[in-house]
């Protein structure tokens, strides 16, 4: 009942011309770039990897075999799981967890102060300040950091300068530069959104709870988190997806030993020119973080509306 | 319930930089008086209720509750409940919790918390709502909340930032009524921040008219509309028509003013006043709209004014009718309306009286901008 009366608001509102046109490109993005990319990818993750020549031929058949590899391997190792990779994955999903807590806690008392002593000029350029690092590429910011947290590099000439370590710390290979790049990578995704809805909470509420007695815990717990949990599940959610799924940061971060999950996917498509076995990975990271967010979700009962706003 | 405190201000004055918010000002409220602060926008008076709720310190003087001095001493920890003008429920917890919040920092438990949130539910008239968030309430209903909320801690002092202005023409003269009562029934003190008038008189047993930052007058409703001490206060206060000229003869509480338009004009001298005015000194002469009355055209006296009428409006319960006076003095009379069809034509010459102890002369002064 509801749907098609919004839809004849909107083509009264833009005229028929405008709002065809308008409907049109948003269901050319939707389609062409969304669905039917997705679509392929899972099309090609239930498929051999066949020589041109056969494709489309007899041999052509959907299979599970890609699925069967994360899980047991290839057919010629000798252990019964796919420990390598399932060891990659487990660890990705779980450090991407963690870059998400740590950015909330970093974020929350940042977004706390520039949401609630709003309008000053020292305030907006404390903004500013924060995304001007964000005009220059997410390569160079992670080679930047490589640079900072190298033997040489910024972090380890200054400690050695306090005498609070004799060598250098190899900040690389015990994978802090790793972690410490993809909590910075995505900070502003977290940030943002918590700015904007503690923006909005009315500072007389809080005044209102002090009057009454509360400690700042007390006001924290009970009247800014439950108003700003929107805002905190909409950057954790866009952190967590987006750290999940980064390359460049554990690429140019990653320690020799250490493989991110995306890493596994690119060499796949890349090296391997596998890109049945490369989707099929893909599609899991995709369904497991997209499960993980959904539950999250539940857990602390925000919708998706929420999230939206 | 407690039998009411005392708050006394003394020398108070509040600086934000260079701008003075308010200025040396000495209030002594009685406990359990209902007392309003009343000015126009800007004038200081929230500044006031911050500093008594503790949310600010003065830049000099005291703040004094119960005969304490409450320097450096919390809003937290201050006998004082806030109400907020826009006022600020938390619009994620239910009614009952809202209310109870303040027992929830004290650490009671959800029962007892529960309980005594009932109890003032009951006291609001609005028992069995507790479940409800306060998006469901109406207007009137979250207002009734929100002093639930401030009475549930038992405060010896009850604060109230404008609290009706949010609310239509009719909610607002039922609650002026509503909250005078709760006020007589838990006999605590209440302070109200208000820059309606109306509010002002019905409710208050004091009132403390302001004008950027001064206290200009002290004083009950009835001597604040009658007895005004400054032209501001003539002024902000009701309508009143000002005349203004020079003393021209003074005896004893009355003195006749030389207006610059209408002509001499007797009046009584505001009690505040009285004694200070000196013949020749600069006045103010008011009249309010409803003291002035048709009289035969013909019948000059010390308190009778010519004009024409200029226009005429039906306000329902009286007519307003403006005239213009000699020299352009507009002049302002408000008729009961008991029937009348209308008072006056267009253009017609009219003289007006009225009785000298309803007009009030004081020295001349600045007026109320609006």
């Amino acid at each position: 009942m509801k749907k098609p009366m919004i839809f004849s608001q909107f083509f009264k509102n833009n005229g028929a011309v405008m709002g065809s046109a308008l409907i049109g490109l948003v269901a050319f993005w939707l389609i062409f770039l969304i669905i039917l990319p997705q679509l392929s990818m899972l099309d090609y993750s239930f498929r051999y990897n066949l020589p041109p020549a056969e494709v489309g031929g007899p041999k052509d058949v959907y299979t599970l075999s890609n699925y069967e590899h994360l899980i047991y391997g290839s057919d010629s190792s000798h252990q019964t799981y796919n420990t390598v990779d399932l060891k990659v994955f487990m660890r990705t999903i779980l450090a991407a967890m963690l870059v998400t807590i740590f950015n909330i806690f970093l974020c929350y008392p940042l977004a706390y102060f520039l949401g609630q002593s709003k309008g000053s000029g020292f305030v907006r350029l404390l903004v500013v300040l924060l995304i001007i690092p964000y005009w220059i590429n997410e390569i160079l910011r992670a080679f930047a950091l490589r640079i900072i947290f190298g033997d040489s590099g910024l972090l380890n000439e200054a400690l050695m300068f306090l005498h609070l370590t004799s060598a250098p710390i190899d900040f690389i290979r015990q994978d802090i530069a790793l972690y410490a790049g993809l909590g910075y990578a995505y900070i502003l995704l977290m940030l943002f959104p918590m700015y904007n809805v503690i923006e909005s909470l009315d500072r007389n509420q809080i005044e209102a709870a002090r009057d009454m007695g509360a400690s700042w815990l007390h006001i924290h717990r009970r009247i800014v988190i439950p108003y700003a949990k929107p805002g905190i599940v909409s950057g954790a959610t866009m952190v967590f997806m987006l750290s999940a799924g980064a390359l460049a940061a554990p690429q140019i971060l990653g320690g020799p030993s250490s493989l991110w999950f995306t890493q596994l996917v690119y060499q796949w498509f890349n090296d391997s020119l596998n890109w049945q076995q490369g989707a099929a990975y893909a599609i899991v990271l995709l369904v497991s973080t997209i499960v993980i967010v959904l539950t999250v979700m539940r857990v602390f009962k925000v919708n998706m509306g929420d999230i939206g706003k | 319930m407690s039998s009411g405190v005392a708050v006394d201000l003394e020398n108070i004055t509040i600086r934000f930089g260079d701008f003075t918010a308010v200025k040396d000002a000495n209030v002594n409220i009685n406990g359990g008086d209902f007392f309003s602060f009343l000015g126009p926008s800007g004038c200081g008076k929230t500044t006031i209720l911050r500093a008594v709720s503790g949310f600010l310190d003065p830049s000099e003087g005291r703040v004094l509750i119960g005969g304490k001095d409450m320097a450096g001493i919390g809003p937290n920890k201050r006998p004082t409940a806030l109400i907020f003008q826009n006022l600020a429920l938390f619009p994620l917890m239910k009614v009952w919790e809202n209310i109870a919040f303040s027992m929830e920092v004290a650490g009671a438990s959800a029962g007892e918390r529960r309980k005594r949130a009932d109890e003032l539910l009951d006291m609001i008239a609005l028992g069995g709502q507790g479940d409800k968030l306060p998006s469901e309430l109406s207007g009137g209903q979250k207002q009734r909340v929100a002093i639930a909320r401030a009475l549930c801690a038992n405060p010896d002092v009850l604060l109230l930032d404008e609290p009706l202005s949010a609310l239509d023409l009719k909610l607002r003269q039922h609650m002026r009524t509503e909250l005078r009562e709760i006020q007589k029934r838990v006999g605590i003190t209440f302070i109200y921040i208000t820059h309606d008038q109306g509010e002002a008189l019905t409710m208050s047993d004091n009132v403390a008219v302001m004008k950027a930052g001064v206290i200009e007058q002290i004083d009950t409703g009835h001597h604040i509309y009658d007895d005004p001490s400054t032209p501001f206060v003539a002024s902000f206060v009701g309508e009143n028509n000002v005349f203004r000229g020079k003393v021209k003869s003074i005896n004893g509480a009355n003195a006749v003013i030389s207006t610059n338009r209408s002509g001499d004009l007797l009046s009584r001298i505001t009690p505040a006043q009285v004694g200070k005015m000196q013949v020749g000194d600069d006045a103010m002469m008011f009249i309010r709209p409803e003291a002035l009355e048709l009289a035969p055209t013909d019948a000059a006296s010390e308190t009778t004014i010519t004009a024409n009428v200029m226009n005429e409006e039906f306000e329902g319960n009286s007519f307003s009718v403006f005239l213009e006076g000699d020299g352009g003095k507009m002049i302002k009379m408000s008729v009961p309306n008991l029937g009348q069809d209308h008072i006056s034509a267009r253009g017609e010459n009219l003289s007006l009286r009225y009785d000298a102890s309803n007009a009030v002369a004081m020295p001349a002064g600045e007026l109320a901008s609006e």
